[in-house]
C-alpha cells in the first residue's frame, strides 16, 4: 500500500517534471520511462520515505493542508515584511535569543512541518529539537523567556492545523 | 493581463530577495543573518519562480517551476535549520547583546 502511494507521487512528479504530452498526444517513451524509475525509487527507498503517508489519501487530511497552505503564506508575508522591517531600520530594532518550546505533535513529519513553519514564520528559527518534544528556537524579537508563553506565541498557531493533517 | 501578474511578481521577488541580502550583511550574527537570508530568500525565489509560471502560461515551464517552488519551500528551512545547528555544534557564539540562551544548558547537559 504505502509503495503504491510513493509509486503514484514519484509517478506524477516526473510526469510534472518532464511533460510528455505533446501537440501529437502522450510521448509514451517518456511515460514507460516514468513508470520504470518511479518503481525502482517506491520499491527501493519506500523505507526512508516519511511514515505518515496516510496524508496522501485521506480527503480531510488534505482538506486540511489546503486550507493550512493560505495561512502558512499569509505568515510568510508578515516574517517579510517584518524581516525587511529589522533590516531597513536605521537602529536596527533586534533582541535575540534561544528560547526553549514544547510541542504536543508526536509524528515525525509533524514535527518536521511544524520546524520548517516556525523557520519561515515571524522572527523565528529552529535550532535544535529533542527526543522528548522540545524545540530550540531563535527569535530575534525576544517576548519571553518561559517554556509556556514562548510556546504559546510561536507553535500553537500552526499546532492546531498540524495536528489534523499528520496526527 | 496574466504578463503584468507575472512581471509583478517577479519584481516583488527581486525586491524580497535584495532586502534579505541587506539583512544578511547588516545582522550582528550567524543565527540573525540566518533569519533574513532563510525567510526573505525563500520568499523572493518562490514568487520569481511562480512570476515565471504565470508569464508562460500552463505547460511544461510552469510545471516545472511550481515544483521547483515546492522543494525550495521544503528543502530551505531545513538547511537554515542544519546551519543553525551546526554553527552551534562549532562554537559559533550569539551575539553579545542576545537576551537569553536556553539551548546552552541542552548543549551541557549531553556533553
Amino acid at each position: 500500500m504505502r509503495r503504491l502511494i510513493y509509486f503514484v507521487v514519484a509517478l506524477i512528479i516526473w510526469i510534472l517534471l518532464t511533460w510528455p504530452f505533446t501537440n501529437e498526444g502522450v510521448d509514451a517513451q517518456v511515460i514507460i520511462a516514468g513508470l520504470l524509475a518511479s518503481a525502482v525509487v517506491a520499491f527501493l527507498f519506500h523505507e526512508i520515505l516519511p511514515k505518515e503517508h496516510h496524508v496522501f489519501t485521506s480527503p480531510v487530511r488534505i482538506f486540511w493542508l489546503l486550507v493550512y497552505l493560505p495561512v502558512f503564506f499569509y505568515y510568510i508575508m508578515k516574517a517579510n515584511l517584518d524581516v525587511v522591517y529589522r533590516a531597513l531600520h536605521p537602529a536596527m530594532p533586534i533582541k535575540p535569543g534561544i528560547v526553549k518550546i514544547k510541542t504536543s505533535l508526536k509524528t515525525d513529519s509533524g514535527i518536521t512541518a511544524l520546524a520548517n513553519s516556525i523557520t519561515l514564520t515571524p522572527g523565528t528559527l529552529t535550532v535544535d529539537l529533542t527526543d522528548d518534544g522540545f524545540l530550540y528556537v531563535h527569535w530575534i524579537n525576544v517576548k519571553s523567556t518561559d517554556v509556556e508563553q514562548a510556546t504559546r506565541l510561536i507553535a500553537q498557531r500552526f499546532e492546531w492545523f498540524l495536528k489534523r493533517i499528520f496526527e | 493581463m496574466t504578463d503584468i501578474i507575472g512581471y509583478i511578481l517577479i519584481t516583488v521577488g527581486v525586491l524580497f530577495d535584495i532586502f534579505g541580502c541587506i539583512g544578511l550583511v547588516r545582522f550582528p550574527d550567524v543565527y540573525n543573518r540566518l533569519q533574513a537570508s532563510t525567510k526573505c530568500v525563500t520568499l523572493g525565489t518562490i514568487l520569481l519562480l511562480v512570476g515565471v509560471a504565470f508569464i508562460h502560461g500552463w505547460g511544461a515551464i510552469a510545471a516545472k517551476a511550481i515544483i521547483c517552488a515546492a522543494f525550495i519551500l521544503l528543502t530551505s528551512p531545513t538547511a537554515a535549520h542544519a546551519i543553525a545547528k551546526g554553527s552551534y555544534a562549532s562554537g559559533v557564539k550569539l551575539w553579545e547583546n542576545s537576551v537569553v540562551d536556553k539551548y546552552a544548558e541542552e548543549v551541557e547537559k549531553k556533553s
